[in-house]
C-alpha cells in the first residue's frame, strides 16, 4: 500500500549544484495506511483496557481463637456501645448498650441507610454522647465509641459494605463484626411486629 | 507568468506528525493496559467511600455472584502451577501435566474437587459452558469441615505464597450468610484482615470522612 510519493520529480525543487538529479527522490511515504493502523489499534487498546482500578475497603476481623479464655477476651463498656442489627430489606435495627440480659428487651428502634435520618444519623449522636461522657469524666479517656454490627440470615452483603462504610464515614475507630443471637433475631422479629402494627 | 510554472499543487497531506500523535497514544494506552480478567460470573459491587487501590500482584480473590457461588483463584501463573500440583498430591485427582498446564493460565475456580480432572481436561469452550452451571466452590462455616474445600484451597495457596493478599469481590446482592462462611473460613486459619472490593463514591458531606478528607478545615 505504501507508495512511494515521487512528486517532487515534476516538482521543480531548486537544487544545489553540486547535486545529483537522480538521487533527488523523495524518501516520503505515504502515511495515511499507518495513521488508519494506529488508530484502530488504539481503538482496541481503549475498549479493552481497565484504567479505573478497582478499590478495595481493608477489612480486620478481631482475632479468635478458640482456646481463648473467657476472660481474656475484651470487655466493653455498656455505656459506649451501639449495637447494630442489619435484617431484611435492607432495614437496619439498633439499639444502645449490648442486650446482655436475655429477659429485658433492649429499646430497639429501626432505621434504614438513608442520607438522612438514617443509621449515620444514630452513629453520630452516639459518638457524641460518648465524647460528652469522657469530658464530663464519667468515662476514661481511652473509651471510644464501640459499635457491634450484627448481620443477620436475611440481610445482603451491599448492607455490610453500608455499614462497614459508615464506620468509615463517622470515623468510627472501634467496631466488630459479631454472629447474631437468637435472642436478638426475636427482637427484631418482635420490633418488626411492632412497626407494622402501627 | 511565474504563476504558470508552479505545479498544480498536491491535496496530499503531510501524515507525519499525525503518525506520531497516533502512536504515542497507541504506546500510551500498551502500556497503561491491563486486559480484563476473565470472570466467570457477573458481579456487581457495592460502593464505598474507600480508595485504597486493590494491589497488582499477589491477590487472591474470591469472587461470590448474586446467588452466592463462590469462584476462587489467585494471580500468578507459576503459583497457580504450584498450587494445582499441591491440591493434586492432596487430593489424589492424579492431575496430568497437561491439565496442570490448564489450570496455570485458566482463570477461577468453581467446581468441586470430584470434578476438576473433568474440567480441566475439557476445552475452553466447554469449560465456559460448565462454569455457568458450576456449583461454586464449597464452604461451610468451620475449616474442618470435609465439605469446606475453600478452606483447602486458600491453605494451600497460602503455602504456595504466603504474602498473598485476600480480596472478596462480593455481588451486593449475594445474602450475607454466604459471605459469612467465607470470613469463617478464613478466622479459621488465623487471617483476619482481608480486602472487600468496592467500587468508589462520593464521601457524604458534612460527616467526620469528609472532614477528614477536607485536611480537618471543618468542625
Amino acid at each position: 500500500m505504501a507508495e512511494m510519493d515521487t512528486s517532487s520529480k515534476g516538482g521543480g525543487h531548486k537544487k544545489g549544484p553540486g547535486v545529483k538529479k537522480g538521487k533527488k527522490l523523495s524518501t516520503r511515504i505515504d502515511l495515511t495506511p499507518m495513521v488508519d493502523l494506529g488508530f484502530l489499534l488504539i481503538t482496541f487498546f481503549m475498549f479493552t483496557t481497565t484504567l479505573a482500578k478497582p478499590k478495595t475497603m481493608e477489612i480486620n476481623m478481631p482475632y479468635k481463637d478458640p482456646n481463648m479464655k473467657v476472660e481474656d477476651q475484651n470487655k466493653i463498656k455498656k455505656s459506649v456501645a451501639l449495637t447494630v442489627l442489619l435484617s431484611r430489606n435492607h432495614r437496619v435495627y439498633y439499639y444502645e448498650g449490648i442486650g446482655d440480659d436475655p429477659n429485658v428487651a433492649p429499646d430497639m428502634k429501626s432505621t434504614n441507610f438513608s442520607q438522612k435520618n438514617g443509621i449515620r444519623d444514630e452513629i453520630i449522636a452516639k459518638k457524641k454522647m460518648v465524647d460528652d461522657m469522657k469530658r464530663s469524666g464519667s468515662l476514661s479517656a481511652k473509651d471510644e465509641a464501640t459499635i457491634l454490627i450484627k448481620p443477620d440470615t436475611t440481610s445482603t452483603y451491599s448492607d455490610l459494605v453500608n455499614i462497614l462504610d459508615e464506620m468509615n464515614i463517622n470515623d468510627v475507630k472501634v467496631y466488630a463484626i459479631i454472629d447474631i443471637s437468637d435472642l436478638e433475631q426475636g427482637w427484631i422479629k418482635e420490633t418488626e411486629a411492632a412497626n407494622a402494627g402501627r | 507568468m511565474p504563476h504558470a510554472k508552479i505545479p498544480r499543487q498536491s491535496t496530499h497531506i503531510d501524515m507525519t506528525a499525525m503518525c506520531d500523535v497516533a502512536f504515542l497514544l497507541l504506546t500510551f494506552f500498551m502500556l497503561a493496559t491491563k486486559f480484563k480478567p476473565d470472570e466467570p460470573v457477573v458481579v456487581k459491587t457495592p460502593s464505598s467511600i474507600s480508595e485504597i487501590i486493590l494491589p497488582d500482584v499477589d491477590i487472591m480473590l474470591l469472587t461470590v455472584d448474586a446467588k452466592g457461588r463462590i469462584f476462587f483463584s489467585i494471580d500468578n501463573k507459576l503459583k497457580r502451577k504450584e498450587l494445582i500440583e499441591e491440591i493434586s498430591y492432596e487430593k489424589n485427582l492424579n492431575l496430568t501435566e497437561a491439565e496442570k498446564t490448564a489450570f496455570a493460565l485458566g482463570s477461577s475456580i468453581g467446581i468441586p474437587f470430584s470434578s476438576l480432572k473433568e474440567y480441566l481436561s475439557s476445552t475452553p469452550e466447554k469449560q465456559k459452558e460448565m462454569d455457568m452451571g458450576a456449583p461454586g466452590v464449597q464452604v461451610d462455616t468451620s475449616v474442618l469441615s470435609v465439605n469446606n474445600e475453600l478452606a483447602e484451597w486458600v491453605k494451600v495457596a497460602r503455602t504456595s505464597n504466603p504474602k498473598l493478599r485476600i480480596c472478596i469481590k462480593a455481588d451486593g446482592d449475594a445474602s450475607y450468610p454466604n459471605v459469612q462462611k467465607i470470613i469463617k473460613t478464613l478466622e479459621g486459619w488465623k487471617i483476619f484482615k482481608f480486602n472487600l472490593i468496592t467500587n468508589l463514591k462520593a464521601i457524604p458531606a458534612g460527616t467526620a470522612a469528609a472532614a477528614a478528607a477536607a485536611g480537618g478545615e471543618k468542625k
